[in-house]
């Protein structure tokens, strides 16, 4: 079965782009070809800084041939008829056309069209270029001559050449005859820009391959890695050092170079007093290149492991050379940012972020510290937090905002901040709390666990979640710009993982408004509107967490309906109590009591539900005791049990003991049970069977405690 | 090239040795690729692509090939002379090939090569660098290029400029002259590289030349610079700027714009200005978008009037 090879060579694509453009191609060009009805036996795209390829494998020379029968008019049918059917079916005439009998319609016009399937070659001529003029670059552009017509292809960069070819293993592939704006589609490519510039020539994958590695190319990505990975290891190792792994770097690194040529470089070792996260920032990010440390300890090593495209003439010493120039020169500014940082107290920074704008809207920096170190102080004892060491924290927390440091490598906030407290003196839990109050960040992050941290960490994402909530900026579909989803995960996170009972009304909403009041934010809250539930920012952003925390609890294999059935009782706004009720309604409805008890309730509630339309009224009057006493004995024993239920449910949440309520409901199964089998609800007695109508309202109202019933599935 | 002039036996024009000899290296390189070499423009930019052989002449369909020094300022770069690589005076080399030619990465190594850079020695790397220009409201894709990890120059494909796509592209390289002279030259500091190849008595540093005037302009652009009449210099040339694209505005006799360039004068100056009063502090985050916004405003409009000029290729 022959094989595609499409080479489609360029200027430098980006890194970041490289393997999304690759799954696009490989994704495109299949899925065109099966919608045309060819299917092939594999497909893998390849991508490097400067090309994207692709070989799909195994598809049929030519598609299949078709044959499709078309219906006409009947025999005898007007001319206009007989002649439109000859032209739709390509006859020259009747004669070539088939007569069918039917035994309703009589007799009729019929065609066999056959269809030869096409060559592939010719489809891969048609598709390919399509793809390439519609390819979904996240950027791309417009370049030379051509760029002055419109329509003019557009590509990631100059696109240079086009390699396109299709054929069997053994003989001598064609080239898919196709052009893109001038750029024809051949046999010819090129190797690596510097190593082997001639030009080469292609005829199918396997020796597209091996021509491209003989001209210092590595097409596979995944190889780059490891060669990188492995060289890097190895170099480290031979000097008794370990390389700090990177994957971001490392994919960023392998798209940089087509054929990687590892090296190490080493820097004074007096940089090493700067913290080691900001050398290894700067060198990542401005250098790309990768740090390495002491081997088996956590100290850095004054090295770097540098990935260069180059098999040069002196080993790679002018290389080296100059790879560390720029990293000293690199970490001579970090070492300067760090030492004139260390010599301004972070209390002193504070007025510079009354000129920081945080949200035209909601004041600048300095007054959100002000609202944070407020609101970390109400929630310290909520937390089990010192409230001063708190409100400290929280005051520090955004300073090292305009340190040097960060302004250079905002990767690094809160965590400069950390070492500058601890410089000065502050007490580790603060020191720790400035550089955890971001966390978490995103559902694997670390949740901090320091009663200081916590404190600090849910004033900042109250204060944020509420704030925006004010100015009504809340998330849309896809689009939230000020990762509020991310900060109501945060707050879930830090509450239950730390087991944390607050109201988020009262503590939480109530509290983080008051700081808008008074520092900075300019809300629709009013000073003196009273705040509820009624309140409908209030109501929107507990809406807001109940949707975040289902998607939270759903990870973790919570059955959302259950959390429905909880968030529909009144003043559900701890959030830590939601979570402990869901898990105490699940495990109860696992058992025997929990599932009679549901279909006991459905039942119920089907009757009521009915019923109550029927009469046009509703039957939630409590039971009549005595009336129940003149009933049946099962009736009279439901009553009982329905009284002393309800009573105990409430005690037990009332105590947040939800297995407690739950194991209280569940003494009402029998009764329910026998309740059922025995009694008639619609008695003929219109007292008898308004008060067993109550009764079961009754029922209705005792799972009520718990949970609403009515949203549980099954 | 060395000892070009028999006169002076003294001086090495080679770049190796001379920050001169480097620009002298570059400009005819590309002088015999036919660019035509330009002096700098002679009012104060932040980079050369302000220099109208840039901006303008990137709009509409002319061809057009230049090259050309331009001293650029950017007085928030300003270290008193202190930090070895900040200046906010600087020398960048710009060259303008519009349409781009399909082998410009090959030429700009060339170029490279021809000031010294061996590559068989060197690594050299096309990085994502995607260039932008708010207050000209011009973008375009390319790379920041690499040597040995150093960025030494930008390579870019104009894909719009002053609000105006480019029909056809113009590639755009920026060299910057300091950093690449200290690297070929070997030096760590900007102050020591050898300005104009001589040696002994004869030598001239880069600070001989330029170490006082960072030192002052640094205490003019943080410390003195008048902001009340800074500001006035905005408003004024804004002002101007909509007063000569009106007086200059097509006629009923003709549909050509007559005053694009005194205009985009005024745009510069604007510009200018702001970066001064920018570096003085006296701009706020939310007024600093303002201010941008209204120069890109004159920018576009001035982008506008040239395409109804003979050099924008009106009829």
């Amino acid at each position: 079965m022959p094989d595609l090879l499409l080479e489609l060579r360029s200027e430098e694509i980006p890194a970041r782009m490289q393997r999304r453009a690759a799954d696009d191609l490989r994704k495109l060009v299949t899925d065109a070809l099966v919608e045309r009805g060819f299917l092939y036996e594999g497909a893998k795209a390849f991508a490097t800084p400067r090309r994207l390829a692709l070989h799909v494998a195994g598809l049929p020379p030519r598609g299949q041939d078709v044959r499709e029968e078309r219906k006409g008019p009947r025999v005898g049918a007007p001319e206009g008829a007989v002649q439109g059917f000859l032209k739709s079916a390509g006859l020259a005439s009747l004669d070539q056309a088939t007569i069918v009998t039917d035994p309703k319609k009589g007799e009729f016009y019929a065609a066999v069209i056959e269809r030869p399937g096409r060559e592939t070659l010719d489809v891969l001529a048609e598709i390919l270029p399509q793809i390439i003029r519609s390819f979904p670059w996240p950027k791309s552009m417009r370049w030379g001559k051509a760029s002055a017509q419109p329509g003019a292809l557009r590509w990631v960069r100059p696109l240079q050449s086009i390699v396109a070819t299709f054929g069997p293993e053994t003989e001598t592939p064609d080239v898919v005859p196709f052009a893109v704006d001038g750029i024809v589609a051949g046999t010819t490519t090129y190797g690596h820009r510097f190593l082997a510039p001639e030009a080469i020539e292609v005829r199918r994958f396997n020796d597209y391959v091996q021509a491209l590695e003989r001209a210092k190319v590595v097409l596979d990505v995944e190889r780059r890695k490891d060669i990188i990975l492995h060289d890097a290891r190895d170099l480290a190792f031979a000097r008794g050092l370990e390389l700090v792994e990177d994957e971001g770097l490392l994919e960023e690194v392998a798209g940089l170079v087509e054929w990687p040529v590892v090296l190490m470089g080493s820097f004074d070792e007096t940089f090493l007093d700067i913290p080691a996260e900001a050398i290894r920032a700067t060198i990542r990010a401005n250098q790309k290149c990768f740090v390495l440390r002491r081997a088996g300890t956590d100290t850095l090593a004054p090295a770097f492991i540098l990935t260069s495209n180059l098999v040069a003439s002196d080993g790679g010493l002018a290389i080296t050379a100059g790879n560390e120039r720029v990293v000293r020169a690199r970490l001579s500014d970090a070492k300067f940012f760090w030492e004139t940082d260390k010599a301004i107290r972070l209390d002193d920074r504070l007025p510079k972020l009354y000129s920081i704008v945080f949200h035209e809207k909601l004041g600048t920096q300095g007054e959100r510290v002000q609202r944070i170190a407020a609101l970390a102080r109400e929630l310290a004892p909520l937390v089990g937090a010192d409230p001063d060491l708190a409100e400290r924290a929280a005051t520090l927390a955004k300073a090292d905002l305009v340190t040097e440091m960060v302004g250079e490598f905002p990767e690094l906030q809160g965590l400069m901040g950390r070492k500058y407290a601890a410089l000065q003196g502050e007490p580790e839990s603060v020191a720790a709390a400035i550089e955890d109050h971001y966390k978490p960040v995103g559902p694997s992050d670390r949740v901090p666990t320091d009663p200081v941290a916590v404190a600090v960490a849910l004033a900042d994402k109250l204060d944020t979640l509420v704030g925006f909530w004010s100015i009504d900026e809340k998330p849309t579909g896809s689009k939230d710009p000020y990762a509020l989803r991310r900060a109501a995960l945060g707050v879930i996170r830090l509450l239950i993982e730390n087991t944390v009972k607050l109201s988020l009304l009262h503590d939480g909403y109530q509290a983080a408004a008051d700081g808008l009041r008074n520092y900075g934010g300019t809300p629709r809250i009013e000073a003196d509107a009273a705040l509820s539930e009624s309140d409908a920012d209030a109501a929107s952003l507990l809406a807001f967490f109940a949707d975040r925390l289902k998607v939270y609890l759903r990870d973790k294999g919570a059955r959302h309906d259950l959390i429905d059935a909880v968030f529909a009782l009144p003043g559900q706004d701890d959030l830590l109590m939601v979570v402990r009720r869901v898990e105490a309604l699940g495990s109860f409805l696992e058992t025997d009591d929990g599932k009679n008890l549901l279909a006991g309730y459905k039942r119920a509630a089907n009757i009521l539900r009915i019923e109550e339309k029927k009469d046009g009224r509703t039957y939630d009057a409590a039971p009549d005791a005595g009336q129940a006493a003149t009933g049946e004995p099962e009736e009279r024993a439901l009553a009982e049990a329905l009284a002393v239920a309800r009573e105990k449910a409430s005690a037990a949440v009332a105590a947040e003991d939800f297995a407690g309520a739950m194991q209280a409901l569940s003494t009402l199964r029998a009764p329910v049970d026998a309740f059922f089998e025995r009694v008639t609800v619609n008695a003929d007695d219109a007292d008898l069977r308004r008060n067993r109508l109550a009764l079961l309202n009754a029922l209705r109202a005792a799972t009520r405690e718990v949970a609403d019933f009515s949203r549980i599935e099954g | 090239m060395s000892s070009a002039n028999p006169l002076s036996s003294a001086v090495d024009l080679a770049p190796k040795t001379s920050f001169q000899g480097l620009i002298l290296t570059l400009q005819r390189f590309w002088a015999a690729q036919g660019c035509v070499i330009l002096q700098p423009y002679d009012m104060e930019v932040g980079a050369g692509t302000f220099h109208p052989a840039t901006t303008l002449r990137a709009l509409g369909p002319k061809p057009w090939k230049a090259a050309y020094v331009q001293p650029s300022r950017r007085p928030k770069d300003g270290r008193y002379g202190e930090n070895p690589n900040r200046l906010q005076h600087y020398y960048q080399f710009q060259v303008i090939l519009k349409p781009n030619p399909p082998n410009l990465q090959e030429l700009y190594l060339a170029s490279l090569d021809a000031i010294g850079v061996d590559m068989k020695l060197h690594d050299i790397r096309f990085v994502e660098d995607d260039w932008e220009s708010p207050t000209l409201g011009a973008w375009g894709l390319g790379w920041e290029c690499w040597c040995d990890g150093m960025e030494v120059s930008q390579f870019t494909y104009f894909q719009q400029v002053a609000g105006i796509e480019c029909a056809p592209v113009a590639g755009e390289l920026t060299y910057g002259l300091e950093r690449l002279a200290m690297y070929v030259q070997g030096v760590e500091n900007v102050y020591d590289l050898n300005f104009n190849g001589g040696t002994g008595d004869e030598r001239v540093s880069y600070g001989d030349v330029f170490l006082q005037s960072e030192q002052e302009y640094s205490r003019h652009n943080f410390e003195a610079a008048d902001t009340a009449m800074l500001f006035r210099q905005f408003t004024d040339a804004e002002k101007a700027c909509r007063t000569y694209l009106d007086a200059g505005a097509p006629t009923g006799e003709s549909d050509r714009h007559r005053m694009a360039q005194p205009a985009y004068d005024q745009c510069i100056k604007a510009s200018h200005v702001f970066n001064l009063l920018d570096a003085r502090g006296v701009i706020s985050v939310t007024e600093r978008q303002s201010y941008i916004l209204r120069v890109r405003e004159l920018a576009k409009a001035c982008g506008a009037a040239y395409l109804r000029t003979a050099g924008g290729g009106a009829a």
